[in-house]
């Protein structure tokens, strides 16, 4: 690890301002991912400000009934929030499939959403990569890619996002509040992660020092009917081959609203609009989940090692679906 | 208290910080890079060696300590950030000399062989049974927002899998995090361990 200088912030003005528009400071919370980056010589910041005492520690309900939680957040005290367990079913369990109890209980939810691919190639500095070093090609593509992404790819990028957590935060329409130098402001979840395009290095849309404060998740009538699957290569602690957050609004038997988000499949968390609305007004069947899942692994693009994953995906999809809508005809 | 000051060998680039740790109820003043992880700080600054270092990348678990009685992986975070939290490690798990009841069960059951992975595996299930008395549901929870489940191998089996053991004792580990639950007066060992 390069050496660099370190510095505890107090406030959140503190910590933006420690960060201005030095390119090669970061801040760091729970550092699960950075700190591991770091050893890997992948990130090599001179500065790094620590955040973990400002006071973004807090799940509040608002008087709207949105659900706000702060950065700092834990992974392990959102999982067992009564709040979030009750509310937003598929989030405590996306939470709880992933990682260990030891990094659950460092990694913070801002963090959770900054976390960076486990693409073996970005992660091996021997080898090129355009995420970790733009323009010198990409590894994954002709290379192993059993884990890669088979939806929003590029022919400069496959990393696949690693988060179980972003997966449940894009079905359920969450809000991520920032703070910057000119102050604050709000970003959709869908909006805030980016496709790898020409550009895979630029995963999201936050702007130089800005810092994330919370996460909102509006209240909803789905959302309690929820849950989440994954599906990966051993039961516990391992990142998702495919993972589905889904969720259901049932009555008399007719679906009137639904969510359905991806994990394991794409360059970002990928949320299944299409396939939603192709449930709405239709009977909980499992034929109809079929159909749903044959819609969102439409576009699927395989490559030479990952070919199973759109039958598997679609699988994950109508065993969540009828996990939580029954297993009808 | 006996702290070795850059062990290694390794000269200091430059920028270091004066940092106190609370170690098992005793402190630590060290000055060292903000790069030290706490594993790091712990075995090789302070001579903590009871922490063993084994995947480095929070893939294994041996390096598992007990922050404020919670575990976390010490080499997956920087020793900075730890001024003001108390830090329980293996050396810090017996009281008075005596073993800790999981201490002793794992000795009971076989809990281990060549003993590497021991310490995070001592620490990590310390803490997770804490967990589980406060009820705290896990991945296969039937329901997460209950607080009621069974403390089944099942559910011991989750709650362990941040800390893995190349020598295959999970046998062993299971049934002495069982023993060490329930409190059960351990008495004669299990014949089929010692045939």
């Amino acid at each position: 690890m390069y050496p660099f200088t370190y510095i505890k912030a107090k406030t959140n003005k503190d910590a933006i301002a420690a960060i201005g528009s030095n390119t090669n400071a970061k801040f760091i919370g729970g550092g699960t991912n950075i700190v591991d980056l770091m050893k890997m010589n992948i990130e090599k910041p001179h500065q790094l400000v620590d955040i973990t005492s400002l006071d973004l520690k807090k799940i509040e309900t608002l008087s709207n009934g949105n659900v706000k939680i702060g950065a700092l957040v834990r992974n392990s005290d959102l999982a067992y929030h009564k709040t979030i367990a009750e509310k937003f079913p598929m989030l405590s369990k996306a939470l709880l499939a992933g990682a260990s109890a030891q990094l659950r209980n460092m990694a913070t939810a801002g963090g959770n959403i900054l976390q960076r691919t486990r693409c073996y190639y970005f992660y091996d500095t021997a080898t090129p990569c355009n995420k970790r070093e733009p323009g010198s090609g990409c590894s994954a593509i002709k290379g192993y890619n059993r884990m890669h992404a088979i939806l929003g790819t590029s022919d400069k990028c496959i990393a696949t996002h690693p988060s179980d957590m972003c997966v449940a935060l894009s079905a359920l329409d969450a809000i991520v509040h920032v703070e910057g130098i000119n102050g604050e402001r709000t970003i959709n979840f869908l909006d805030f992660h980016l496709l790898p395009g020409d550009t895979p290095e630029k995963e999201n849309v936050l702007q130089q020092g800005e810092l994330i404060t919370a996460i909102e998740i509006p209240s909803s009538s789905f959302a309690k009917n929820s849950t989440y699957l994954k599906v990966r290569d051993r039961a516990s602690y391992e990142f998702a081959l495919t993972s589905a957050a889904v969720a259901l609004d049932i009555h008399n038997g007719t679906i009137s609203n639904a969510r359905i988000a991806l994990g394991g499949v794409g360059t970002k968390p990928w949320r299944a609009k299409e396939a939603e609305q192709s449930l709405i007004n239709k009977k909980a069947t499992t034929e109809n989940f079929s159909a749903a899942a044959n819609v969102a692994l439409k576009d699927a693009v395989t490559y030479k090692y990952n070919a199973f994953k759109p039958q598997l995906a679609k699988q994950t999809i109508i065993s969540a679906l009828q996990m939580i809508g029954g297993n009808n005809g | 208290m006996n702290i070795k000051q850059n062990p290694s060998g390794l000269q200091a680039n430059g920028f270091t910080l004066p940092l106190s740790l609370s170690i098992n109820g005793k402190q630590y003043d060290l000055n060292i890079e903000p790069r030290v992880s706490l594993l790091d700080a712990l075995r090789e600054y302070i001579g903590l060696t009871g922490t063993k270092k084994g995947c480095n990348q929070g893939a294994c678990g041996a390096c598992t300590v007990l922050v404020d009685g919670e575990r976390i992986n010490s080499c997956m975070t920087l020793a900075v950030q730890y001024q003001g939290k108390e830090i329980t490690t293996v050396e810090g798990l017996a009281e008075d000399g005596n073993l800790s009841a999981l201490q002793q069960a794992f000795i009971e059951h076989d809990g281990f062989q060549c003993g590497y992975c021991t310490p995070g595996q001592l620490c990590s299930a310390t803490a997770m049974i804490e967990e589980f008395k406060n009820g705290m549901p896990s991945a296969v929870s039937p329901d997460v927002a209950s607080e009621e489940f069974e403390f089944s191998e099942k559910e011991i089996k989750e709650r362990m899998s941040g800390n893995l053991c190349r020598c295959g004792a999970y046998v062993g580990i299971v049934e002495a995090i069982q023993e060490a639950f329930s409190n059960k007066e351990t008495t004669v060992a299990h014949e089929t361990f010692y045939l």
